[in-house]
């Protein structure tokens, strides 16, 4: 376990340049996943903005990957990994050989379209890891409403309007609840703003075979309407305002791995996005910003 | 070299299922779906009493299944799977996804007409549908011709020149379910024939990161991968003949791209696929009781579609009839326009007729042979085709008014 960021480790495995945004949230968490893994990975990888990092014929990882489809990438990390343990198991790969199996997706294919593919990877036991993106909507098509997107956001599909001024009215589903109900042995929320906290769960769950699974919560410029610059501050302010709890359960038992001493208020990591602005102008909805307190209040209760 | 040889009583499905133990498959996903259960029920039970080293993996569905068939396939491993119809249709996005992949697993359909209205019975629209991925297409009308082609298909798939995944397709319930007697080849002569699986094209190691699968910008670089896929899939044509020559060789069986039935002297041509030929086989051994100068056609590769063969076949005939076993609703039979297109710049070519038939396992009556027997001549004596057909008999169409009258409908 690491204390501080100055332990983290200088190698890279995803060198700079890739084609994602400007102040991508979730590029950030991916970098510091990658640097916990090491370079003998091989990622599997569902539609999503991410398809976009290996474009024929670059790509900016020191590692292997695999573009699948948008439901299917746990099927995928299934193939690559019982080929792999076939290959080593009958002599005909090394064991120096081996790659640890990692799916990357967003949380359009996480959440809802590979929500089937993914119960079945854990209910078989599938040793590998799982890395979701979570940006809270169809990022690469957009920015529409996924099962990810929290209530009160304004998404390409969910525009606030004078029939609904709230914009999204369906609450964000639990994934990691709908991920901890198949027993994993290790499931973690993670923030690109805690890279410390990120290099200990990934520590903490090396050696454990079976499925280790990753939520990121990522802040995405466009699609939030915030400045790039500013995304590794509306990371920090979701976990200090208690919106992104960070937490992993070992074998199903749920532990918080940051619990803020001070709780700041919703607001102050709503008012400032424009995704949440027409809670704020040109009528404050006082209604709906008390709900997402409360819905807060209510989870650390 | 044919060695000790066995024949049992074996329905289709098992007939594929022992290709498949014959062939040292190394990797099994699966999914049910009727009726190829009994394939992937063999296997699994092989593999459990130890009689196969394979991995056995049940997948949530057949979408998971071809992803998972088609990665393990570029991780290096040899990889068989099965499916059939709506499984077919609901993996459908990843046929094309993984024989963009170049991967050379094997997998069977088991055909089945498509919901909707659901039923059970084959026709051909499911494994028609997957016509365009890029995948290679084998249709069998006996319980031999399949084991037989799951040997021949990783011989095609595996090839340098080719690498693309491949189908063998066999009719479902009239061949699945059909036990005949099927000889079981030496495992050690198979070996002879397809050696262990030992790739040298892309697969994922430690030592060779790599990218496979990604995306790209621009339609030059699109179109230069799907040429590519295309001119494999070409090059499948001379490998098959390659590799039936050398099956028949090692085996003493053949099988070319198609099949002449009482073909030599024909004036008349009946075009089929799968095992309802057998039954037009039958019909053109009737004609020909009757002196008509009749045979058949079957259509075995159907991708890559040999033309050459086609044309060579059909060359100097009066007529043909093309009894697609499937319906392109609003244009009608697949294989009509395929044989026509192959046709269209012969100088001499016959007069070609369509009938759509055998849809979701209908029967078709000797009546209905004799139909279209005639409709061939008569088409050829007047200079006048008919419009394409579609079979149905008098007495199917008065049972179909009773079952309207007890569904209310009458």
């Amino acid at each position: 376990m690491i204390k501080s960021i100055k332990d983290l480790t200088f190698e890279e495995q995803m060198l700079p340049g890739t084609p994602a945004c400007a102040g991508c949230g979730g590029l950030l968490a991916l970098r510091h996943c990658l640097k916990a893994l090491g370079e003998k990975t091989v990622i599997v990888n569902a539609a999503g903005c991410f398809t976009l990092l290996c474009v024929y014929p670059f790509t900016p990882f020191k590692s292997s990957w695999l573009y699948t489809a948008m439901a299917c990438a746990p099927a995928g990390a299934q193939g690559v990994r019982d080929a792999l343990n076939i290959l080593i198991k009958k002599g005909r790969l090394d064991e120096k050989e081996d790659l640890k199996v990692v799916v990357l997706t967003g949380d359009g294919a996480a959440y809802d379209m590979g929500l089937s593919s993914t119960s079945g990877a854990i209910y078989r036991n599938l040793d590998f890891y799982y890395i979701c993106y979570d940006n809270e909507a169809y990022g690469n098509t957009g920015f529409q409403s996924s099962g990810a997107t929290p209530f009160g956001s304004k998404t390409g599909t969910t525009l606030p309007a004078e029939l609904n001024p709230l914009g999204s009215e369906l609450s964000k589903k639990d994934l990691f609840e709908i991920w901890r109900s198949h027993k994993p042995p290790y499931l973690a929320t993670i923030s690109p703003s805690h890279p410390v906290d990120i290099a200990n769960k990934f520590k903490k769950c090396e050696g454990i075979k079976g499925p280790k699974l990753f939520i990121a919560h990522s802040p995405c410029p466009p699609g939030w309407a915030t400045e790039p610059r500013l995304s590794a501050k509306f990371a920090k302010l979701a976990v200090e305002t208690g919106i992104w709890p960070l937490k992993e359960a070992l074998y199903g038992e749920v532990k918080h791995t940051l619990i803020p001493k001070k709780f700041k208020p919703v607001e102050e990591y709503l008012s400032e996005q424009g995704r949440f602005a027409h809670l704020f102008k040109p009528i404050r909805q006082e209604e709906a910003i008390k709900n997402i307190q409360e819905r807060v209040n209510r989870y650390w209760k | 070299m044919l060695g000790k040889m066995t024949k049992q009583m074996l329905t289709g499905n098992a007939s594929i299922a022992w290709g498949v133990r014959l062939s040292d498959v190394d990797y099994i996903p699966a999914y049910p779906v009727t009726p190829q259960t009994e394939i992937i029920e063999s296997l699994s039970k092989w593999i459990r009493e130890g009689q196969m080293d394979a991995g056995f993996v049940t997948m949530d569905s057949e979408h998971s299944m071809i992803t998972a068939a088609g990665a393990a396939s570029a991780t290096g491993v040899r990889v068989f799977t099965a499916t059939s119809s709506q499984g077919l249709m609901y993996g459908f996005e990843m046929l094309y996804t993984v024989s963009g992949w170049r991967v050379p697993f094997v997998m069977a359909n088991v055909s089945r007409g498509l919901s909707s209205p659901i039923t059970l019975e084959p026709d051909h629209n499911d494994i028609l549908a997957a016509r365009d991925t890029g995948f290679l297409q084998i249709h069998c009308e006996t319980c031999q011709e399949a084991l037989d082609s799951i040997l021949i298909a990783y011989r095609l798939a595996e090839d340098k020149s080719v690498l693309l995944p491949a189908i063998v397709n066999m009719d479902g319930f009239y061949l699945s379910f059909t036990r005949e007697p099927v000889e079981i080849p030496n495992k050690e002569i198979v070996r002879e024939f397809l050696p262990p699986y030992k790739p040298t094209h892309a697969f994922f190691r430690a030592s060779q990161p790599m990218a496979q699968g990604v995306a790209v910008l621009g339609g030059h670089i699109y179109s230069y991968f799907k040429y590519q896929m295309h001119m494999a899939n070409n090059n499948a044509l001379s490998i098959y003949k390659e590799v039936s020559e050398e099956f028949k060789e090692t085996f003493g069986r053949g099988y070319g791209t198609v099949e002449g039935y009482m073909l030599d002297d024909a004036e008349y041509v009946l075009i089929m696929s799968n095992s309802f030929s057998a039954m037009g086989k039958a019909a053109v051994k009737r004609a020909r009781e009757k002196g008509l100068r009749i045979g058949l056609l079957r259509l075995r590769l159907l991708r890559p579609f040999p033309e050459e063969d086609i044309r060579e076949a059909l060359k100097g005939r009066k007529a043909s009839a093309v009894i697609d076993q499937n319906i392109s609703v609003g244009k009608g039979g697949i294989l009509y326009s395929e044989i026509a297109g192959v046709l269209y710049n012969e100088k001499q070519r016959p007069l070609l007729l369509s009938f759509i038939g055998g849809l979701g396992g209908k029967n078709i009556s000797d009546a209905e042979f004799d139909f279209i027997f005639d409709a061939m001549m008569n088409a050829y004596s007047t200079g006048n085709v008919p419009q394409p057909a579609l079979l149905y008999t008098e007495a199917e169409l008065e049972e179909m008014e009773r079952l309207k009258r007890v569904a209310g409908k009458g």
